[in-house]
């Protein structure tokens, strides 16, 4: 039991890790791209500042060597106004001319090469007795002298803005990602709540209220369809119950006819001494309806065996041609005997089924055709070839238009499309109903078409390779 | 030909006893399956008429142990049941044949000649006759008193039929099964035409009347001439 218990996720919480996966890759993204802007924006300026220093210096010593001064004090001067600014110079013999801070702070940045021009991806960040400096060196020549400049930023500022810019802009995702989920998860709930409405109407459905249906204007869209099958659904469901209710009745009333004959019959016949001949008739009339009571009861036996399945097609390869030939030359002498010429046309190939129960069913829609046919006029059995891998057989007689209202319940057990009709010329009411099991058994169906010129049933077969 | 009856039912017992032994068999009843299988163990019979829901043994098993005994008498099974299963379990364990309550007697009396006639061969002839009738099987020619019939081919299938199993009664069923071999009870009257069919070429213009309708039961072909011949 315990290895079969793995639920699904809720409905709720699949849209939920849906959307907190989703919210969090965009938040992440977004956070990084921001922090990444700001700091590349912080390493702009830096840079910028980076060349202004440099500039300075190559003009304080510039106007030093034209002023014949000595660099130290025009150095000291040049980048005054700026804090937390450091630069030192080297002469081209390695000698340290100036620096404006302590050494060691900027030895780091002397190891570097010089570079052109001063860019973002080039300058460089070391730290330094807790300090964390950025800068660059650059080559610069001044009065035929090379010098090298190496300029630093303090940047103990900028890293202490970014991290608290860093801290309030995870802060402001996380709560904003929050914010999002709780939304997410209030709209999931209220658009589920249709979904509750229409489970509370459904458990309403019961088998004595099966004319209940859901009204599928009063649902969102997407729940239309839903409701469309559930009362397409309830429809078969009632159509099945009903069916199934006259069913029962159904079978009282065609048991009850032959079942007051018989016991009419038999009582009159005892009430007074007859002659041999009328015991005789008497008999010959019982037994009559007892073989009607007998096939009806072993016709409804077939029926509910092979409508659960306990009764299988015995498949084999059949030629339908030839069993639709001998057939018609069954039927031959009765169709004569009423001037109905019996006409097969087309041909089908072989297809798999039961050679019993095939030959039932086209015998069933054969005399059934043969009854409803006027004399002088033909049946046409046809075979064909369908589309799709399909065999038909069709069985065409002409007659009076079966209103479409009755041609579904043709098939239906007992259904007799005149019910005035006199019961002596019919079986039982159980000919099309075992024709539809007998073909739904093969896995084809059957259909029937009518109109003024006469009546259509098609037997339609799935042609299964070999 | 000996005939042992084993059916618990009682008023179904007592009529197949009564039609068998006025269909000209010497029948033994018994309304139990010990009983039953008692006699059929000590006694010989030529066929065993088995039920086979009985409230003691039931027939399956007194068919097995007669087979397992090495007893081969020719069993016809009964049942209420009608299980594709059931009948193929039946056949395996030996029964020769089934049929399906409710069945036709004229039915089962069929059923009862076919088996006891089996494995006594009919003996292949060319020729059939009845009266003044003759069947030319080779050649599928029919002549009575002299004068050449013309059949089609399933009227001469028909009349074979009747002619093989003279004085028989054959139903519907059975001859729709033989002659145009359709196996299930067809509710339109197609035996009956044929049968109207044959018979204004055989019967109509000749002396005696061959084929008969027993009325309830089917059709025979027979020489003498039957009081309850319906039409």
């Amino acid at each position: 039991m315990m290895a079969t218990e793995r639920r699904l996720l809720s409905l709720t919480a699949r849209v939920m890790v849906f959307v907190a996966l989703a919210i969090g890759i965009s938040l992440v993204l977004i956070g990084h791209l921001v922090q990444n802007e700001v700091e590349r924006h912080f390493a702009e300026q830096d840079a910028d500042e980076l060349v202004v220093i440099t500039r300075a210096v190559e003009k304080a010593l510039q106007t030093a060597k034209d002023q014949g001064l000595a660099p130290e004090d025009a150095l000291a001067r040049a980048v005054s106004g700026h804090h937390g600014v450091y630069f030192q110079l080297w002469d081209d013999t390695g000698r340290l001319v100036y620096s404006s801070v302590d050494t060691g702070s900027l030895l780091q940045a002397n190891t570097y090469a010089p570079v052109a021009r001063i860019q973002v991806d080039n300058i460089y960040t070391w730290q330094s007795d807790g300090k964390t400096y950025r800068g660059t060196a650059t080559q610069a020549r001044i009065g035929g002298q090379d010098y090298r400049i190496i300029a630093a930023i303090d940047m103990d500022f900028h890293i202490h803005f970014l991290e608290n810019f860093r801290r309030s802009l995870w802060m402001i995702m996380v709560a904003a990602g929050a914010i999002t989920l709780l939304a997410a998860w209030y709209g999931v709930h209220q658009g589920y709540a249709p979904i509750r409405t229409l489970s509370e109407s459904m458990g309403n459905v019961q088998a004595d209220r099966l004319h209940v249906r859901l009204d599928p204007d009063t649902v969102p869209g997407e729940l239309k369809t839903l409701v469309d099958s559930f009362n397409h659904m309830i429809g078969r469901l009632e159509d099945s119950f009903v069916r199934l209710s006259h069913f029962s009745a159904d079978i009282a009333h065609e048991l009850r006819t032959p079942l007051t004959n018989l016991i009419t019959q038999t009582q009159v016949g005892l009430s007074k001494a007859r002659c041999e001949d009328e015991y005789r008739e008497l008999l010959y009339s019982n037994l009559e309806e007892q073989e009607r009571l007998a096939k009806m009861v072993n016709d409804m036996l077939w029926l509910a065996k092979t409508d659960h399945g306990l009764q299988k097609p015995e498949i084999e390869w059949l030629d339908l041609a030839g069993e639709a030939r001998e057939i018609l030359e069954f039927f031959e002498a009765l169709a004569e005997e009423k001037h109905i010429q019996l006409l097969l046309e087309g041909d089908a190939p072989s297809v798999r089924g039961d050679r019993a129960m095939l030959r039932r069913a086209v015998s069933n829609l054969l005399s059934n055709a043969i009854r409803y046919t006027a004399p002088g006029q033909q049946i046409t059995v046809q075979l064909a070839t369908a589309a799709n891998e399909e065999v038909t057989l069709s069985v065409q007689n002409p007659g009076p238009k079966i209103p479409a209202e009755q041609r579904t319940k043709l098939f239906d057990r007992f259904y007799r499309a005149d019910p005035s009709r006199a019961r002596q010329s019919e079986g039982a009411g159980l000919g099309l109903a075992i024709v539809k099991s007998i073909i739904e058994a093969h896995g084809g169906r059957v259909l029937v078409s009518s109109d003024h010129e006469g009546t259509q049933f098609t037997l339609i077969l799935p042609q299964q390779r070999s | 030909m000996r005939l042992l009856v084993v059916e618990d039912e009682i008023k179904t017992g007592d009529y197949l006893r009564q039609g068998l032994a006025e269909a000209g068999f010497q029948v033994s009843l018994v309304r139990n399956g010990l009983d039953g299988h008692h006699l059929a163990m000590t006694e010989s019979f030529d066929l065993i008429v088995l039920d086979v829901m009985l409230p003691d043994v039931d027939g399956w098993r007194i068919v097995q142990s007669l087979r397992e005994a090495g007893r081969q008498t020719p069993v016809l099974f009964l049942t209420a049941r009608d299980r594709v299963d059931d009948r193929v379990k039946g056949l395996e364990l030996g029964a020769d044949d089934y049929l399906v309550k409710p069945f036709a007697f004229a039915e089962l009396l069929a059923r009862v000649r076919t088996l006891l006639r089996r494995g006594s061969a009919p003996p292949l002839l060319d020729q059939l006759k009845v009266a003044d009738l003759t069947l030319d099987l080779p050649r599928h020619r029919v002549t009575r008193a002299g004068r050449k019939i013309n059949l089609s081919h399933k009227e001469f299938c028909l009349l074979e039929l009747l002619v093989r199993r003279q004085g028989e009664v054959l139903p519907r069923s059975l001859i729709a099964s033989q002659v145009w071999d359709m196996n299930f009870d067809s509710d339109t009257n197609v035996i009956d035409v044929a049968i109207r069919r044959l018979r204004a070429k055989i019967d109509d213009d000749f002396e005696p009347r061959l084929i008969h309708t027993v009325r309830g039961m089917g059709y025979k072909l027979d020489v003498e001439a039957e009081e309850d011949d319906g039409d």
